[in-house]
């Protein structure tokens, strides 16, 4: 039999759990340093990078903390590395503050979070949405981030090297907001064939080298790259800075290092939104999920239909930049959004300020700890139908 | 004053002599008159000179505070961090690009107290980081609040008693956490902190210097020093060196006597060689040694995914 030689990408069907799909496809999108510290539920993807990463190249280490993990993860980046953190609510919120330095330094890392039920300790072990918001406004100042949220571990597979592809156009930390059931579930995962896996190099600065301003930005907004070591002799700061990376404390220069932070996300929100639509013409209740409660929503939806009521589904994958304009056109045209998600109205508040009274909006909340019961979303989508 | 006043051309008497490594365009600096930290950066800028390490390969992180500036000073590839995380961020560098010389440049109570924690973890691994720790005894650029480092009985801001909690011995501290090298040193001695520095940029593992420095603007206007000057009288006066002296004796007290000197210098193998090691003897030929950063010279874009 002639068999290729086995590269670090497992190409072919495997039977994985969702936080193990994560890990191969942070191995298929290039990621070769990740730094971490054990947190239920989402150790599992940094165990698996531990035992993967010496046999292919890769190199893990497990920091003293949080704090210390995300703060490795913005230096390996600059050192050149596609790099990657993993953690889950009390580990996310003590990442904040490094995420905000690697937005103000446009540091591209993906920072996985596999939620579970909060606030503090809470939930270890069972599921949860509730760091949503978080994601989004987690660290302090104003900035733009983008999220994705898979539903099944073929989507934490793809949706990783999507994270991957996107911090590094975007030059953005990229949250990957799991959850504890789709981290833990076991399902069929195919991956493709490595040469067939779309990974976006990193924007690479190729100048004179001393001719390199590091937040000079390109059309898009987003500046090209370097890597520490090549002399360039660059400053990079946390401060608000210039866009030779001086830092200038004055009200101009924090107009402009803050609007373009904002900007390239807020102006490439079409390219960013991702979301899956279905039987959406003619509904007249829309639900609208994503992660662990678009699953469970399905169920819900098939029973609603069965009764003769038309019933749309909208599925968000993109969750932050939200996917405003989506929302808005269906509100002109449904009675009802029904969003079911395990929190008590988080991404709901963006729906609704995005529907705008144009329709009814109508949220299904779960505290945490499980899954909703689809007969509750079906209710609600009864209820809304009327 | 016009930065550009202080742009002299080089080998005239204008020229600062180690101005290709400072970002002049950046003078005037935001640090107080007879500060202790301009003497460092000289010592830091002659060390590496001597080291004859590449320069494109030293990279420098800081914090935040005083000392945390001192990366926005000088010409190297240099990060400004969080409070307190300058020594994970390096971590990250050195790990994900083996073949930089990461030096860490900040402060007492950056790397001490909110970063403390780090601290000895990159003591404890042997992390192949070098860390100058400017002590001043308080946090200057907030206005001179206590610090872990704050000898008892002086005056702080937020100790206007006096400070009563017991400050951390760092050398005793780091050396008692694996440090392979460590060293303390004032701003008075420029030679030995500029050997020391050099020894540490060459050392094999975690090296540690700490550099105790007059902070004339609050520390010691607020406890009556007197000027910067007076400070390096102080030192010169009672300064005591003690090459390899135990680190337990190293005590700093309100206006004593400060030990100082080289405490530890060691071989042990490093974060980076340890893991090796242990690969290899575990893993065998199926080890795949760190396949290093990624190049910007080369179109890997699929390949990444593969190599």
């Amino acid at each position: 039999m002639n068999q290729r030689p086995r590269g670090p990408v497992l190409t072919g069907a495997h039977y994985l759990d969702g936080d193990h799909a994560c890990a191969e496809g942070a191995i298929a999108a290039g990621c070769r340093f990740i730094a971490g510290y054990p947190i239920t539920p989402s150790t599992e993807v940094a165990e698996r990078l531990a035992e993967r990463f010496p046999r292919i190249g890769g190199t893990f280490i497990q920091m003293e903390d949080e704090l210390a993990s995300i703060a490795a993860v913005l230096g390996a980046a600059w050192g050149g590395a596609r790099a990657m953190t993993v953690t889950s609510g009390p580990g996310f919120s003590l990442m904040m503050e490094n995420i905000g330095l690697g937005v103000m330094t446009e540091t591209p890392c993906v920072v996985v979070n596999v939620q579970r039920g909060g606030p503090s300790t809470g939930l270890p072990t069972l599921t949860g949405q509730q760091d949503m918001m978080q994601a989004r406004w987690g660290s302090h100042g104003d900035y733009e981030i983008i999220a994705l949220s898979p539903s099944s571990p073929q989507e934490c597979f793809d949706l990783t090297v999507t994270c991957f592809n996107l911090s590094e156009k975007y030059r953005v930390p990229v949250m990957f907001m799991m959850d504890e059931c789709v981290g833990h579930m076991t399902e069929k995962v195919v991956i493709p064939e490595a040469d067939t896996i779309d990974v976006w190099p990193r924007r690479w600065y190729r100048g004179p080298r001393d001719k390199y301003l590091p937040y000079a930005p390109d059309k898009d907004g987003v500046p090209p790259m370097i890597r520490a070591g090549d002399d360039h002799r660059v400053h990079i700061t946390g401060l608000t800075h210039d866009a030779r990376g001086y830092p200038i404390i004055n009200a101009e220069c924090q107009q402009i290092c803050v609007s373009r932070l904002t900007d390239k996300i807020r102006d490439n929100a079409d390219d960013l939104v991702m979301v899956k639509e279905e039987q959406l013409r003619g509904a007249d209740v829309v639900v609208v999920a994503y992660g662990i409660s678009a699953r469970v929503a399905t169920k819900a939806i098939t029973d609603a239909r069965k009764k003769g009521i038309k019933v749309g589904f909208l599925r968000l994958i993109t969750v932050w930049p939200f996917p405003e304009k989506k929302i808005r056109d269906l509100a002109g045209k449904v009675g009802c959004l029904v969003m079911p998600e395990i929190n008590l109205g988080q991404m709901y508040r963006e729906v609704e300020r995005a529907a705008a009274g144009k329709c009814r909006t109508m949220l299904v909340p779960h505290c945490g700890g499980w899954v909703h019961d689809p007969e509750d979303i079906l209710k609600a989508i009864i209820e809304g139908a009327k | 004053m016009n930065p550009n006043q202080l742009l002299g051309k080089r080998g005239t008497a204008d020229a600062h002599p180690m101005e290709d490594f400072l970002r002049m365009d950046r003078m005037p600096h935001i640090w107080c008159s007879t500060c202790g930290l301009g003497t460092c950066l000289t010592a830091f800028i002659a060390a590496a000179q001597e080291s004859a390490i590449p320069r494109e390969d030293i990279v420098v992180v800081s914090g935040i505070g005083c000392t945390g500036r001192a990366a926005g000073y000088l010409k190297y590839d240099s990060f400004h961090t969080t409070h307190g995380r300058a020594i994970p961020y390096a971590t990250g560098l050195k790990v994900a690009n083996p073949r930089l010389k990461v030096c860490i440049i900040s402060g007492d109570g950056d790397l001490v107290s909110i970063g403390g924690n780090h601290l000895i973890h990159a003591a404890r691994r042997n992390m192949d980081l070098t860390v100058i720790c400017v002590n001043n005894f308080n946090y200057a650029m907030t206005g001179g609040q206590a610090a872990p480092t704050t000898p008892q009985t002086a005056i702080a801001t937020t100790t206007p008693y006096g400070a009563f909690e017991r400050p951390f011995n760092i050398p005793f501290l780091v050396d008692s956490c694996g440090a392979t090298y460590v060293a303390r040193w004032t701003a008075l001695h420029v030679r030995q902190l500029t050997i020391a520095i050099k020894e540490a940029l060459l050392h094999r593992g975690f090296s540690f210097i700490e550099v105790i420095s007059p902070c004339p603007t609050v520390y010691a206007r607020r406890n009556r020093l007197g000027t910067g000057l007076d400070l390096m009288k102080f030192y010169h006066d009672h300064s005591i060196t003690k090459n390899f002296a135990s680190t337990r004796e190293c005590d700093i007290k309100f206006q004593q006597d400060i030990v100082v000197g080289k405490f530890v210098q060691r071989e042990e193998p490093t974060y980076l060689d340890a893991m090796d090691a242990q690969m290899k003897k575990t893993l065998g030929a199926k080890f795949v040694p760190y396949v290093g950063p990624m190049d910007p010279n080369s179109e890997r874009t699929k390949s990444d995914a593969r190599t």
